[in-house]
């Protein structure tokens, strides 16, 4: 199909099927997560998520026989550009969407492929992130949660923290040493185990936004049936890092709600108002914006280059780095200048004036955005080792 | 992480391959040495392969390539600090003539792109750039106009032979041709820092004839505003060449240079700071493709983007040079080494057609704030 005809028909649909609920701005708590104790907060919520996954179109770069979309990176880009036309909401955000996915379709056996991608694609499975442990922040590949092999299992035994709504999740893909007697980053693999398994246990961590989306995660031997293995043993390192890239290329484009781009310029006006010459009544506030916004037009042109880039087929590689680095650091710049344009109204943090402190909660979360996934000093040593080959 | 056109391919390839061999950095340090500023000897060779014309349709004697593929000529000369009058002649006076519809268009389009004339761009009179400030004026009836006012920092005027002057005829804007040598016409070249010409102009009762008048009025305004915005764009790639050049060699340096018996490139205060410049570097030459892509387009983003790319080019500029300079140490300040070329090459090329404080506070104004 040409890619107008494609164009079109994709307007007509989602005009037709996209409700109207769906097409207004999202806070965190309007995300569509997915899984088996999800609760829909509307009727049309989940009848989006319904009429998306029958298309396939939660995970529309997929292939049609894992429950995706089949379509062609420029028909991903139309339906995106489609979806941004009407404001319509993505449908189903998750990490098995953006990671565990992935690291299937590139490692997984096809029964792997079969069975958990279309559970994935049509929202039933919330799956989370066993990667971060207490002593294996920046040095990831110094976990040490281990899995013995006990013939028909792996039992697993240790600690995870920072594990992404770990206590909503169904499933977890999760690095585990299970080749003790191997070096550091290959005596790791890639599991897959049920959260409802004897032995799993979390807790949730209450961070400075008041929010509580990560948590501690423990495992006291988890038996893991040995074919819920990715890739092969000891290859979990490779694989965690491919996803890595994934994750930061994600981050740095991220279209999902830590990133909602507010116009800071009407906001500013709107609290501050204007002088007697027609600019922002706070001179020193109204610099620091202007030279966030160029640089946002930047980092904006450079994510569309860099999508065109991926789209004529070359790999992004280590620089994937360079765009987790820009864009995060770029939000929390967005998110400062988002809080002081506010003053003291953004300081409200109960009750129901000024949406309970939203701004000031976005604010605060958005210091983690240059932590997790890999800080942004472990994305400029990656850099200056892979890109420019600084020694060592 | 360049998509380009087969075409555009070619001009690049054409670009490093001429520029880097015949006319490097030592080619500008010796140019220095004998006080030429103007580098006129390269002209035929830059119109031969049509670079003169880039910007000016086949029509008007050009070869029509666009603005993309301008920025890869530009790119690098600046990359080799290359003297020529490529973006005054070929891509500010090259579009003003190619947007304007007039006598002197058909006249001196197919010249500046047979690399026959040079035309400079008369336009600042202030220390910093205020196009919309124009107090030279035209007046007097047809005939018998007189043009008065001064100009400055009119780029590689001291041996243009046309100068391309805006003026207010009244309430309108002009765009008109003036001989340097026309009686009235004071000229006083100069050697800036950057070892290049620019000239101050005083204009006292010179006599304008109608068939020098490029454009007025709207036509004017157009034919600036699209010169301007081509200028801008086209000068930030020049000095995106630099920034480059100027990383590039202190990667190099970051690579070899040992002190406390290692390789300085192997602490951690140096890569950070190297990796910073690097994904800047990344992210402003996407920038400065979409401004050069919307000129080709004619896209209506093309203010946004050229005037972003211009203030965000002026930061990345002077980080690129002063980082340079840091890392190297006492080395980077000598004479010898080429940071300290590219710093005042990039210094003047910041300052040129709007520094980064001009085109932020543009795009606030446009913000409404």
């Amino acid at each position: 199909m040409d890619i107008d005809t494609f164009r079109s028909e994709t307007r007509a649909w989602l005009e037709a099927n996209c409700p109207a609920e769906m097409r207004t701005p999202m806070g965190e708590d309007d995300i569509c997560w997915g899984g088996r104790t999800f609760e829909f907060r509307s009727p049309a919520q989940k009848q989006w998520l319904k009429v998306m996954a029958a298309k396939g179109w939660t995970v529309p770069a997929w292939p049609k026989a894992y429950g995706g979309g089949g379509l062609t990176g420029d028909e991903q880009k139309v339906l995106t550009e489609e979806m941004h036309r009407i404001n319509a909401r993505p449908p189903l955000q998750s990490f098995g969407i953006w990671m565990l996915g992935p690291a299937l379709l590139q490692f997984g056996t096809e029964a792997q492929k079969r069975h958990y991608l279309p559970q994935i694609a049509r929202g039933e499975i919330r799956w989370c992130q066993g990667y971060s442990e207490p002593c294996a922040g920046s040095d990831l590949a110094g976990l040490q949660t281990k899995g013995v092999d006990t013939g028909v299992h792996f039992e697993v035994t240790g600690q995870k923290i920072w594990t992404s709504y770990a206590d909503q999740a169904d499933w977890i893909f999760c690095l585990v040493r299970t080749e003790p007697d191997e070096r550091k980053h290959t005596g790791i693999s890639f599991l897959l185990f049920d959260m409802q398994s004897d032995g799993v246990s979390t807790k949730p961590i209450k961070l400075i936004s008041g929010a509580s989306p990560f948590c501690e995660t423990f495992f006291d031997a988890v038996k893991v049936p040995k074919d819920q293995i990715v890739g092969e043993r000891g290859q979990g390192w490779t694989i965690a890092k491919y996803l890595l890239t994934h994750e930061r290329e994600m981050i740095g484009a991220s279209d999902s709600a830590l990133f909602a781009k507010s116009d800071l310029a009407e906001d500013a006006v709107s609290a501050i108002g204007l002088d007697e010459t027609g600019r922002l009544d706070d001179p020193m506030l109204r610099a620091d914006l202007g030279q966030f916004l160029i640089d946002e037009i930047c980092f904006d042109a450079h994510l569309e280059m860099t999508g065109a880039y991926m789209r004529a087929g070359h790999e992004l590689g280590a620089r994937s780095a360079e765009l987790k680095y820009l864009g995060t650091e770029l939000n929390k710049r967005r998110q400062s200048l988002r809080v002081a344009a506010g003053g003291s109204d953004d300081l409200v943090w109960e009750g129901t004036a000024n949406d309970a402190g939203q701004v000031a909660k976005d604010w605060l979360r958005s210091k983690a955005n240059t932590i997790e996934g890999g800080t942004s000093e472990v994305m400029l040593s990656i850099l200056s080792k892979a890109v420019l080959k600084l020694p060592g | 992480m360049e998509l380009l056109s087969e075409d555009q391919q070619l001009i690049a390839d054409s670009a490093t391959g001429f520029l880097r061999a015949g006319h490097s950095i030592a080619a500008f340090r010796a140019l220095r040495e004998t006080g030429d500023t103007a580098n006129i000897a390269i002209l035929p060779e830059l119109a031969k392969m049509g670079w003169m014309g880039i910007v000016v349709p086949e029509e008007l004697g050009g070869i029509g390539l666009g603005y993309r593929a301008a920025g890869l000529i530009a790119e690098e000369l600046g990359r080799n600090l290359t003297v020529s009058p490529f973006v005054s002649s070929a891509i500010l006076a090259g579009t003003a003539l190619s947007t304007s519809n007039s006598q002197a268009q058909k006249i001196w389009a197919p010249k500046v792109a047979a690399g026959e004339a040079v035309l400079a761009l008369a336009l600042d009179e202030t220390a910093k750039h205020r196009p919309d400030r124009v107090v030279t004026k035209v007046t007097g009836e047809a005939d018998g106009l007189k043009l008065n006012g001064r100009k400055t920092y009119v780029v590689d005027g001291g041996f243009a032979d046309r100068l391309v002057v805006t003026a207010k005829r009244g309430d309108d804007l002009c765009l008109l041709l003036v001989d340097p040598l026309a009686a009235g016409v004071t000229l006083t070249s100069q050697v800036m820092l950057d070892s290049r010409n620019a000239a101050t102009v005083v204009l006292e009762d010179v006599a304008v004839r109608d068939a020098d008048i490029l454009a007025q009025g709207q036509a004017a305004e157009r034919a600036l505003a699209k010169t301007l915005a081509a200028g801008r764009a086209v000068a930030a790639t020049e000095q995106l060449g630099i920034a480059k050049a100027a990383a590039d060699q202190t990667y190099d340096y970051l690579r070899t240079r040992k002190q406390f018996g290692v390789h300085i490139g192997q602490l951690q205060a140096l890569q950070h700071r190297a990796a910073e410049l690097y994904c800047e570097l990344a992210q402003v030459s996407s920038l400065i493709a979409a401004a050069l892509n919307a000129l080709d387009s004619d896209s209506a983003d093309v203010e946004t983007l050229t005037r972003a790319a211009k203030a965000k080019m002026a930061r990345v500029g002077q980080q690129a040079t002063e980082e340079g300079v840091q890392m190297h140490g006492g080395i980077g300040m000598t004479d010898e080494m080429d940071l300290g070329l590219f710093m005042k090459r990039d210094r003047a090329l910041a300052e040129f057609l709007g520094d980064a404080g001009h085109h932020t506070e543009w795009l606030l104004r446009q913000r409404g704030i």
